[in-house]
């Protein structure tokens, strides 16, 4: 057990060293802990604020400022319901209710099997496509109500 | 690759790739910008090499796999040159075909042409009105080149701007040519971009630094990442310039974190430039040097705004700063510095190379140039559109957009992103340039262009933009966290059908407030969505307050879904897809029931019923 404990600290460790230590990459140093461990455990946070000497209390004002980073685990699968104003125009809103109620979760929840993650994004640039849903990276475009339940099943 | 250490040496780079290609050799270009992708074009390309690997055509076809062409509405898009021949909507079942017909034979197939909208089957790229009223001199290279191959840049004429810059003009012959050729920067303010650069020249100090600023935010523009994606060395090149007339040694691409395909192939294109020559010591022999690293932004609005986007890359959360002294003076770790529009960098290699004259003779007196804007929303042709500064709205909304779907009567465009404002029907004929927009009370931001119909509701945008910039808000300065707050809260109120009288006021005064007194631009210009929806759609803010009716059927609590009993043929396909069971079959042929106390209004039945029985009042 106590390897597993050890690895994300070296882990940890050998990013701050890929970006030599330095705190004006602070976010990109998170973002790369972050892809690792969908998450910015309370240890990582405070393993970063030692190995950059800088203060815990800017480590977390970073880390709680920008949408990119969570604080909790997410699910295994990330949903993100485009919300930008081509998709809001053709009935974005109405998609993301209908995940909500097929979740029985609110954006920016994780459900309790950790099986998905739902956030909404601001734009993802596939204008033609809205409204648009991406679940792990891959587009599902013209999105209608009815498709919504057969989209999740593919996920498990 | 030996870097290239003079301009003699990268003529005789450019000469030596160019006598390796065969311009009569077939080439298909395949379009995989986030749109096309999305529709599945990278399965596509794919499909595409595995065939022609598969007859052992590789000695006599070239596929080449590109960034965005631009028409998104119609992808996977293909076009093979040098004919130029356009298809759009190419599936992996129609590979064999385009292979064994049109490359092989020369035949045209017709279901995979374009056909306009008066049944006219459509060859040429050029040819397709999507195209012909655009003058694509920034984002049309992105056809031709694999932005991962360095050579396909430099065979269009790459890098010979920087070369020019190097070794014939001074740093300020360069600002000179930037200021009178009128470039305007791209990402929303529209400040001259050859004043920014003087002022970061004269400023004091050694080290200075410049910024591509590519954390393109506003929801519905892609423009910034498209050109990133699709054409990184032009980009690239117009920071170089930069730098050498600023003299600065160091840059930044600031870029969002939701475009990883950006930031991978502006990291292989510094690769590849560092590789060559055009970054590093010693730049083609001038003895200019240069770096460029990128820095990945975290999801953050406000990181468009300069100051934000600089605490960001100190590392700190974005937060911005009074402007008393301007970042050309203390930008980022308080040197002086310039901060540059993807779009607004690759627009100087242009001007280099040919001159502010030919340059500032495109577009309008005090808008020179193209401008790309994202056209998006309720408007058939959905893309990527450069047009000269100038053009009217309806001509790019009905030539190039090709009009509103399904009929539907054109209400407004929104222009400018989340601080831009609604523009009616009434004033379709505006000219586009910076100042334009800003007189209607809108105005350019990055370019996003945002078509509205008949069934958009204009309080549902107002109170859509106020939640996107609460959301946003870094919270620093009162009138915008409070104030958008407040205005948010009323907005939602008239949605609910629980506005009041003297509300449309009320927002007008905290508008104009915080217009006034915001630390930044995401505060001042919060009160651009809500002014102009009430200033050209005021009736509908008093149908909702007044007569508790949302004309547009978009307020859920404003609007009742019931069935057109004369209309209902009973043939019950909306009742599967409402989720709340509310709809009910009375039996065959007969119209169905729907049950207003389950009634969720989440507008399903709606959707899928084409007689128009679903009634939404």
């Amino acid at each position: 057990m106590s390897i597993e404990v050890e690895q994300p600290e070296k882990k940890i460790n050998s990013i701050l060293e890929k970006y030599e230590h330095d705190k004006g990459l602070l976010v990109s140093i998170l973002q790369d802990i972050q892809e690792e461990y969908n998450y910015l455990s309370k240890e990582a946070i405070m393993q970063i604020s030692q190995g950059l000497d800088i203060p815990l209390s800017q480590v977390y004002s970073v880390a709680t400022f920008y949408k990119a980073f969570s604080l909790k685990p997410r699910g295994r699968h990330v949903i993100n319901v485009c919300l930008g104003t081509a998709c809001h125009v053709r009935g974005a809103v109405r998609i993301l209710e209908a995940i909500e109620r097929e979740l029985n979760i609110k954006s920016g929840d994780t459900t309790d099997d950790l099986r998905f993650t739902l956030e909404t994004v601001n734009c993802v640039g596939a204008c033609a496509l809205g409204p648009v849903v991406v679940i792990d990276g891959e587009y599902s475009g013209q999105m209608k109500i009815d498709k919504v339940k057969p989209l999740l099943e593919k996920y498990s | 690759m030996d870097r290239l250490r003079s301009p003699e040496e990268l003529e005789a780079k450019r000469r030596s790739i160019a006598e390796s290609r065969d311009p009569e050799k077939p080439c298909i270009t395949i379009c995989d910008g986030t749109g096309c992708h999305a529709f599945g074009s990278g399965k596509v390309a794919s499909a595409f090499k595995e065939e022609v690997e598969k007859q052992a055509l590789e000695s006599k076809i070239d596929i080449k796999v590109t960034g965005c062409h631009g028409f998104c509405e119609r992808g996977p898009l293909i076009v093979i040159k040098p004919a130029n021949i356009f298809y759009q909507r190419v599936a992996i079942k129609d590979i064999p075909e385009i292979i064994s017909k049109t490359i092989t034979k020369g035949e045209v197939i017709d279901r995979l042409l374009y056909t306009d909208n008066t049944g006219n089957k459509i060859i040429h790229e050029n040819e397709v009105p999507f195209y012909k009223k655009q003058q694509r001199l920034v984002f049309g290279n992105n056809g031709y080149i694999d932005p991962n191959n360095i050579d396909d840049y430099l065979f269009l004429g790459g890098y010979s701007a920087l070369s020019k810059a190097l070794t014939s003009m001074s740093s300020e012959e360069i600002i000179s040519q930037v200021k009178s050729s009128g470039l305007r920067g791209r990402g929303g303010g529209g400040f001259l971009t050859g004043m920014k650069w003087e002022f970061s020249r004269n400023a004091q100090g050694d080290i200075k630094y410049i910024i591509c600023n590519c954390d393109e935010g506003d929801p519905g523009a892609y423009m910034d990442r498209s050109l990133m994606e699709g054409n990184p060395h032009s980009v690239l090149e117009g920071m170089i310039i930069g730098a050498y007339a600023i003299g600065c040694h160091e840059a930044y691409i600031y870029v969002r974190n939701e475009y990883p395909l950006a930031v991978k192939n502006a990291g292989i294109a510094i690769r590849q430039a560092e590789e060559y020559g055009f970054l590093g010591k010693d730049i083609l022999g001038s003895g200019f040097d240069l770096a460029i690293r990128i820095n990945r932004g975290g999801g953050a609005f406000v990181c468009g705004e300069s100051s934000a986007l600089m605490a960001s890359l100190e590392g700190r959360a974005g937060e911005p700063r009074a402007k008393y002294v301007h970042a050309t003076e203390k930008g980022l770790w308080n040197k002086p510095t310039v901060l540059n529009n993807v779009e607004t960098l690759a627009n100087i290699p242009l001007i280099i190379k040919h001159g502010a004259d030919w340059f500032s003779k495109i577009g309008t007196r005090n808008s020179t140039g193209t401008k790309i804007f994202s056209l998006v929303g309720k408007i058939n042709n959905t893309g990527l559109v450069e047009v000269p500064m100038g053009i009217t709205l309806r001509e790019i909304i009905y030539d190039i957009g090709g009009g509103i779907p399904n009929g539907k009567k054109f209400k407004a465009v929104q222009t400018g992103g989340p601080s831009g404002g609604c523009i009616p029907e009434s004033l379709i004929d505006l000219p586009v340039d910076f100042d334009e927009l800003t007189k209607v009370g809108s105005m350019m931001g990055s370019g996003g262009m945002i078509i509205m119909d008949e069934d958009t509701c204009m309080v549902d945008i107002a109170n859509y933009f106020l939640s996107f910039l609460e959301g946003e808000s870094c919270g620093k300065c009162i009138p915008c966290r409070e104030g958008i707050k407040r205005m948010r809260e009323i907005l939602t109120a008239i949605t609910e059908g629980k506005g009041r009288e003297g509300d449309i006021e009320l927002l007008e005064h905290l508008a104009t407030t915080l217009e006034n007194s915001s630390l930044c631009a995401l505060g001042s210009s919060a009160a651009n969505p809500v002014l102009t929806t009430i200033r050209y759609f005021r009736d509908e803010y008093e149908a909702h307050i007044r007569d508790k009716r949302c004309p547009a059927g978009v307020c859920k609590e404003l609007t009742t879904y019931f069935i057109n009993d004369k209309k209902c043929p009973g043939c019950g396909l909306c009742i599967k897809p409402c989720p709340t069971y509310a709809i009910t079959s009375d039996g065959k042929g007969k119209p169905v029931i729907l049950d207003q106390k389950k009634c969720i209004k989440c507008g399903s039945c709606y959707d899928v019923c084409k007689l128009g029985a679903i009634i939404r009042n």
